[in-house]
């Protein structure tokens, strides 16, 4: 298969002051996803990282309207899909996929994996040959079990009789079957042990390069997330805190989150360094910090940061931040 | 790259969680014993027209007071003096140990025997239907309401609770009493009083409350599951993730429901019967059986008590299957015998 180069300076999903509440009982609101805004150019892996609870989960099912947006849009190659409906959507969802965390959750037990991965070819037209055949079917689906390396005696097997790696190359599978341009992999690998884990990273990053495909990579794993992003945005209780190069944000952090999150991977030749690892709990979502919601955790806050939300402003070019005192600054006055 | 690749997925032939729950169903020694009581009972009884009456040389249906059979070279009536002082009244004739009036006569003088098989035909035919009529209506209102949820789920909830809150069999009394002289019009379709349909038909109805809820409940996690999400995020139309996604799944909650369905409509068609409201004379059921058998409760307990053992035995190894497929069936006994 012969897949042209992509255009790299083609921005393929944007997304514009996103929001995502939930109305609670006694008049509370939680902020899952709070003003939201960024883009993803085609061909790139945009690594979404944060704690759990931080609303990457809520914010990835809300860019594939599997929940719906509160506020804001969510543009698809420049068409906004924020409020079509589920009928002007379905050829849409073709070129958008997403790849579940629970592997074994997101198949039916009761069903054939030959049968679930010929279910989107049953629903969705061939743009350019029309209806698929059976014939096209079988054939589309053999492609697919070599693309993702599993045997093609799987068609006949049943999601249990799998490997949790296994059956995340499964949904791999599944999700590429229509051919989509852009896959959000709402945390693919964290159930899995960590050398299926490399793996099915490596898949990834395979198809990445044979396909062409764009990722929005979710998962609370900065190792994970730096193996495969070319951007990285790091959120913290529903926004986003810090968003730039994967090699920038991970190795010159701007926002104290993002450094102490970056304390917590373990490496093996370099002792600790820099800030202390992140400690304290994330706070809830219904009642967040005034001001700065992060704090009551940095260790630089000043009056200011319980006052006023710092803006998300641009550091340097291409790497911005929402903090009062981004680190760069702080440590060009220090050294 | 390393074995989660190389090896195929298991070495054995590929089963189905279906093939599998059957298997752990014919291991189990408790449902197995059920299963072969209920299928003689049931066998018996469907057969009775072929062999009944070469074996019992009477008609279950008509009576015999005056006749008399012989046993053991003597001629004895079928309707005998009491054993009383003075030798009032008739008492039909008890257990002879021959095929002929093997458990004796009822009070019109027929053989209990043969009695018991043909109203085992109703019994287990009515309870039967009604399990598979109610399963089907539960299924249309559980999976409606936990499927579509907010306004739809509310009224067919609380319709369900408030026919739940009335209680079973005089719910079911209460229907059979309006229906058991004038018997039932639905649009253009009359049914006749005597019509087998109406007992079946009332029996499903009241137990529809009982078998939808557990369904709805099953809806509602399914569809709130992750495969369900995966097939609206690959553009799957909502019917067929109904059809194929979530009924499968709903199956198993209904296999389950079956057989303990099928044993509450034995109890409840056997209840109808012995209030004269069920099965209509001169068809017989257990019920009517044990309702015939009720005057000669002192003198002739074995006419009511029969049928009664006939229920009790049908209905506990109903009840032994129901638990036995109930286990074979849990997806997570399935998923663990499978690793």
């Amino acid at each position: 298969m012969s897949i042209p180069a992509p255009d790299t300076t083609k921005t393929l999903l944007e997304v514009r002051h996103l929001h995502k509440t939930y109305q609670l009982p006694g008049r509370k609101t939680l902020k899952a996803v709070d003003d939201i805004s960024f883009s993803v150019r085609q061909g790139e892996v945009l690594g979404l990282v944060g704690e759990s609870g931080c609303g990457k989960s809520t914010l990835g099912r809300c860019l594939l309207r599997l929940l719906p947006a509160s506020s804001g849009s969510i543009l698809f190659d420049g068409q906004d899909i924020t409020r079509l409906s589920e009928r002007k959507l379905r050829p849409l969802r073709q070129r958008l996929q997403m790849v579940f965390q629970d592997s074994s959750a997101s198949l039916n037990p009761r069903r054939r994996i030959g049968d679930l991965l010929a279910e989107p070819l049953r629903v969705h037209a061939d743009p350019i040959n029309g209806k698929h055949t059976a014939d096209m079917i079988t054939a589309r689906l053999t492609e697919l079990l070599d693309l993702v390396g599993l045997p093609r005696s799987a068609l006949e097997r049943y999601p249990h009789e799998f490997s949790g790696g296994q059956k995340q190359r499964i949904n791999i599978a599944r999700a590429l079957t229509l051919s989509p341009q852009l896959i959000v992999a709402d945390e693919p690998v964290s159930a899995l042990d960590v050398s299926v884990q490399a793996q099915i990273i490596n898949l990834f990053a395979d198809l990445q390069d044979q396909l062409g495909l764009t990722y929005v990579f979710i998962s609370h794993d900065l190792s994970v997330v730096r193996q495969i992003s070319t951007r990285v945005a790091v959120m913290y209780l529903g926004s986003i805190v810090e968003i730039g190069e994967t090699d920038t944000v991970l190795h010159t952090p701007a926002h104290p989150y993002t450094s102490m999150l970056t304390q917590a991977i373990p490496h093996p030749t370099k002792g600790k360094t820099g800030l202390p690892a992140i400690t304290g709990d994330i706070p809830s979502p219904v009642s967040r910090p005034s001001g700065c919601h992060f704090h009551p955790r940095c260790p630089y806050a000043q009056a200011i940061c319980r006052e006023k939300a710092p803006a998300l402003e641009n550091v340097k070019p291409s790497h911005m931040v929402s903090c009062h005192f981004p680190l760069v600054a702080l440590q060009k006055i220090y050294v | 790259m390393t074995t989660d690749l190389q090896t195929p997925a298991s070495p054995a032939p590929s089963v189905s969680l279906w093939r599998q729950a059957a298997r752990t169903l014919l291991a189990d020694k408790g449902s197995m014993t059920a299963l072969a009581v209920l299928c003689i009972i049931v066998l018996a009884c469907l057969l009775a027209p072929l062999y009944a009456h070469y074996v019992a040389h009477t008609d279950a249906f008509a009576s015999n007071v005056a006749g008399s059979i012989v046993l053991n070279g003597h001629e004895v009536d079928i309707m005998q003096p009491n054993d009383n002082p003075l030798h009032l009244g008739l008492s039909p004739i008890g257990p002879t140990g021959h095929t002929a009036y093997l458990l004796g006569a009822d009070s019109q003088g027929r053989d209990i025997a043969a009695r018991l098989l043909y109203g085992g035909r109703n019994s287990l035919m009515i309870s039967a239907c009604a399990a598979v009529l109610c399963l089907f209506l539960s299924t249309l209102v559980g999976v409606t309401a936990g499927y579509f949820g907010g306004i739809t789920d509310s009224i067919l909830s609380r319709l369900m609770d408030i026919m739940w809150a009335v209680p079973v069999y005089l719910f079911a009394i209460s229907l059979s009493i309006i229906t058991v002289r004038h018997g039932l019009q639905i649009g253009p379709f009359t049914i006749e009083a005597d019509n087998l349909l109406i007992p079946i038909i009332i029996i499903a109805l009241v137990y529809v409350p009982y078998a939808a809820r557990p369904v709805r409940g099953r809806v509602m996690v399914l569809r709130q599951a992750e495969f369900v999400t995966a097939a609206r995020c690959l553009g799957v139309p909502q019917w067929r993730v109904l059809l194929f996604d979530i009924l499968p799944n709903v199956l198993i909650t209904l296999v389950v429901l079956g057989p303990l369905l099928m044993a509450l409509s034995l109890l409840a068609e056997s209840a109808l019967s012995f209030l004269s409201l069920g099965v209509q004379a001169p068809a017989a059921s257990w019920g009517t059986m044990i309702q015939d058998g009720e005057g000669l409760i002192y003198s002739r307990p074995v006419v009511a008590i029969a049928p009664g053992l006939a229920i009790v035995f049908v209905v506990l190894a109903l009840n032994i299957l129901g638990d036995g497929l109930r286990d074979a069936l849990d997806i997570r006994n399935a998923t663990r015998r499978s690793r």
